[in-house]
């Protein structure tokens, strides 16, 4: 019989367990439940019988098998996803994640440990403190758990050995003390026979420590965050009629009374809070953990992913990041390709413009890396198209953690953490040139721009881009062509075809097309460039109107069929791998601003459309530079 | 928001009224009426719907009900697919919701505790336990390719001993079946069934009888066990759930026809 609950809840202590493979994780919650009496007769019932079937303790009840809750792993006798488990005694509700040990499951790690206030660290007794106890730990302090605490399981097999518990119990420190968590306790314990899981036993008679569940019950996690400066991240305007406007949302740090003053960021307005509205009744008062409605007074614009906060002290808002990434996805991250960050209630674009390093989780040491792949962990720049406003990871994990979406495939690839803003602009000024592009282009002439055309291999770039460079050349201009294929000689002569590499030969010939531009140049660019993402990314380099797209349409049987060099042939029989229309997508631009159909026209046509378009559009200027002076 | 009628469904109605007050949630309830529910339930959603002001959207699958499908004749198992499963997609697909709320909890049933709150499904309304969406710090990516949902389920964490203390908290009206009254009954396979209407076929040797029962789960008349019970006031029903040594489902017969039958219906798209 479970006791009743009492009549108002117990307060929650959420907490992350985890550890390697075969540590026992899963019976050590399954002990929890059943000997907190969270667990129904009927269910125990259900488990007895599956024990018998796939257990692994022989006769005994497999507790695993309690919270071991989908099929596939009940066969493999392994948890392959993160489970959430409630359970509670009088002192507190515990909401338990049990994360997987796999090294391969580390997003799910992260994910269990980003909402949890304790990290419980299991080890096995035989083997001690190894390096995936490490990586666990580490990630679970960089997802925001302060405090930890370790179970040093199955000692029972070591015959509650005093001297080898303490040996862990060193090793321990050491790791805990590295990561400067706050976390001194370890407890030697027995998932099989529960001594010193819920009741100390009388196995080892020289521990005299608490149980673990007596320390989970008494461990003190308040952190900061109640006496920090008010923030509250807006998630939904609610406007039923003309005269109500309120502001919907649950405060991240602080408290808030009706009367003071807030200041809205990233706009910088301010108001007053006119009412405190929860349910149909109002409030005098809420504080962080409290979701609620404002009103203000007077009413000033705000949107949804705005911060309402303390008006003498109000939210930063910033636009470049040092940031923390654990990678979540198969496809790595590559530099400049292009994200959609959520942080709080706010999406903006985004991309990382430099892969400062990865971190070894086993031991902590960085190191160098082009590209961020499935679990792992790095510090990045980040970049996002408009200020947004947020807080340190450190001081708030609310307004501090954030994911980035893939826009391509909707996945969430990564989840970060906020290290500090960089002030790019603020702290490096362009150093202020004299000798301006426009100064540069008008002693040519000529209006400077990046003509860039993209399409798929034969499409027939390279044929428009050497008529036109001719044509512009007959004509007086000066010129520039800068080819896929020849560039990959020099400048990119170290790049090859992964999607890391793409992304950066990308990078470095939109760069150098700028720094032409800016010298006075016409710069035509003749590069596949199959992905909407990196076009975005070059054009978003130059002024507005310096960027020309131009799609060189042929569809892949005109291009396979033209195949001047052999290339779809090879690819069509597996030889080239990554082939841009045949096993690699070719992204449509959705906007060109001009589409040459190289099936229709001839090459002389595109030509003529091309300059036609670029002499109406973009005139030349006709008047020397002196009469700016 | 899938709305079942039950106290959880009660819950997060509540919680969606006080979330959009003073406007109306601005989004439909929707029902899967099977036809064999209680005519309790039927009066109280009629009336909850009402009171909150939100259009109340009730779906049957016609075709079923054409072939006289009944938890009598067919089985549960077949029973449920056709009325339910099969149901709750004609009605999503009709409707092409993007998002659609489930009062489910992670303590209900072991693959319920892997479940993200935030639960893709494909076009075919199913779920792929290996393909979910991380959800650190509570950040939910909402993105979604056409013909894709998502089941957001609110009271993820909440506990069965939660619910209770918020409807007690908030005094949150429930289906008067969760309280002890006389009702007439037939014991069939050792569980009580109450005889709702006269659509219920008696098997032999079963009398219906006057007995003092309630609930503690409702669904379909025929499929839903009742205990006998004098809880009839909320602190009564709580005292008596909460001390309770049987699993919350027990009482619903389905989910005992096959080992891990939460799991594959959920991949079918059931929840």
């Amino acid at each position: 019989m479970a006791p009743a609950p009492p009549p108002t809840p117990p307060p929650t202590l959420r907490f992350v367990l985890c550890g390697s493979v075969d540590d026992g994780k899963s019976t050590v919650i399954g002990r929890l439940l059943y000997d907190c009496r969270q667990v129904f007769s009927d269910e125990l019932r259900r488990v007895e019988r599956d024990s018998a079937r796939h257990g692994t303790q022989g006769k005994a009840t497999d507790f695993a098998l309690l919270v071991d809750g989908l099929r596939d792993e009940r066969e493999q006798g392994i948890t392959i996803d993160v489970a959430y488990r409630s359970f509670e005694t009088p002192r507190r509700r515990f909401l338990v994640a049990d994360a997987p040990g796999h090294e391969q499951y580390t997003r799910n790690m992260a994910t269990g440990a980003s909402t949890a206030d304790l990290a419980v660290v299991l080890v096995d007794a035989r083997r001690g403190v190894l390096p995936q106890t490490a990586r666990h730990t580490r990630i679970a302090a960089l997802f925001g758990v302060r405090h930890a605490v370790l179970a040093v399981n199955k000692m029972d097999l070591v015959e509650w050995d005093r001297d080898v518990f303490e040996a862990i119990r060193v090793a321990w420190r050491a790791l805990a003390g590295e990561i400067r968590l706050a976390a001194v306790e370890a407890i030697p314990v027995s998932a099989l026979t529960g001594a010193n899981l819920t009741r100390n036993g009388t196995s080892a008679p020289w521990y005299d420590g608490p149980t673990l569940l007596a320390h989970l019950e008494t461990v003190d996690v308040e952190g900061a965050g109640a006496d920090r400066p008010f923030r509250m991240p807006v998630q939904y305007v609610n406007r039923p009629h003309s005269d109500f406007r309120g502001y919907c949302g649950r405060v991240a740090a602080g408290a808030v009374a009706v009367g003071d003053a807030v200041r809205i960021s990233p706009a910088g307005t301010e108001s007053r809070v006119e009412s405190i509205i929860v349910g149909e009744g109002t409030r005098d008062r809420a504080a962080r953990g409290d979701s609620v409605t404002l009103t203000l007074a007077p009413d000033v614009d705000v949107t949804r992913g705005d911060v309402v906060a303390d008006a003498d002290a109000p939210a930063e808002a910033a636009d470049q990041f040092q940031a923390r990434l654990v990678w979540m996805h198969d496809e790595p991250l590559a530099v400049g390709r292009r994200y959609t960050l959520k942080l709080h209630s706010r999406e903006v674009g985004a991309a990382v413009t430099r892969i400062r390093h990865r971190l070894d989780v086993s031991n902590g040491h960085e190191l160098a890396a082009p590209v961020l792949r499935l679990n792992d962990l790095g510090t990045v720049n980040l970049a996002t198209d408009r200020p947004v406003p947020f807080a340190p990871f450190d001081e708030s994990r609310e307004l501090g953690g954030f994911i980035l979406i893939d826009p391509a495939t909707n996945a969430t690839a990564a989840a970060g953490t906020i290290v500090f803003p960089l002030m790019r602009a603020a702290n490096v000024k362009w150093q202020h040139l004299d000798v301006s592009k426009d100064v540069r282009s008008r002693l040519k002439l000529q209006r400077a721009q990046c003509v860039w055309l993209t399409g798929m291999s034969a499409s027939g770039k390279s044929t428009i881009a050497n008529l036109l460079d001719r044509r512009l050349t007959i004509e007086g201009r000066h010129t520039y062509l800068l080819d896929g294929d020849n560039v990959r000689h020099g400048l990119c002569r170290d790049l090859g075809f992964t999607e890391a590499d793409r992304v950066e030969n990308i990078r470095r010939v939109a760069e150098v097309a700028r720094l032409m531009v800016d010298a006075g140049l016409i710069v035509i660019v003749a590069f596949i460039s199959p992905f909407r993402s990196e076009r975005d990314y070059a054009r978003g380099l130059f002024e507005p109107g310096d960027f020309v797209e131009v799609f060189v349409d042929a569809s892949l049987e005109a291009c396979a069929e033209r195949d001047p060099k052999g290339l779809y042939a090879k690819a069509l029989r597996g030889e080239i791998r990554n082939f841009t229309g045949v096993d690699s997508p070719y992204e449509r631009p959705e906007h060109p601003d001009l589409r040459l159909d190289t099936e229709k026209l001839s090459p002389e046509e595109c030509v003529e459309r091309l300059t036609d378009k670029l002499d109406r559009e973009f005139p030349a200027p006709h008047a020397p530079v002196t009469e700016d002076r | 928001m899938l709305y079942s009628i039950g106290k959880d469904s009660s819950v997060l109605l509540h919680l969606a009224r006080k979330a959009f007050w003073p406007a109306a949630p601005p989004f439909p309830l929707l029902h899967i009426d099977t036809t064999w529910k209680f005519r309790e339930m039927i009066a109280f959603r009629d009336r909850a719907a009402a009171e909150a002001g939100v259009e109340l959207r009730v779906h049957t699958n016609e075709d079923g009900l054409r072939e006289g499908v009944n938890p009598f004749d067919h089985g549960s198992e077949r029973y449920t697919d056709v009325m339910k499963t099969v149901a709750l997609r004609q009605a999503l697909d009709e409707g092409g919701y993007d998002i659609i709320f489930v009062g489910a909890r992670r303590d209900e049933e072991k693959s319920r505790a892997k479940e993200r709150v935030f639960s893709l499904r494909d076009a075919a309304h199913q779920w792929d336990p290996k393909a979910q969406r991380p959800e650190p710090w509570n950040l939910y990516n909402t993105r979604l390719a056409p013909g894709e949902s998502l089941r957001v389920s609110p009271l993820s964490n909440w506990t069965e001993a939660d619910v209770w203390r918020y409807i007690r908290a908030e005094e949150i009206p429930i289906v008067p079946l969760y309280y002890a009254a006389e009702r007439s009954v037939v014991e069939r396979d050792g569980r009580w069934i109450m005889v709702d209407d006269d659509r219920m076929p008696l098997l032999p040797g079963e009398e219906p009888q006057r007995r003092r029962i309630r609930f503690r789960t409702v669904g379909c008349y025929p499929l839903t066990a009742a205990v006998e019970s004098d809880a009839d006031t909320l602190d009564a029903v709580i005292a008596e759930t909460l001390a309770a040594d049987r699993s919350e489902r027990e009482g619903r017969l389905i989910d005992h026809d096959r080992d891990g039958s939460m799991e594959v219906k959920k991949k079918q798209g059931y929840f």
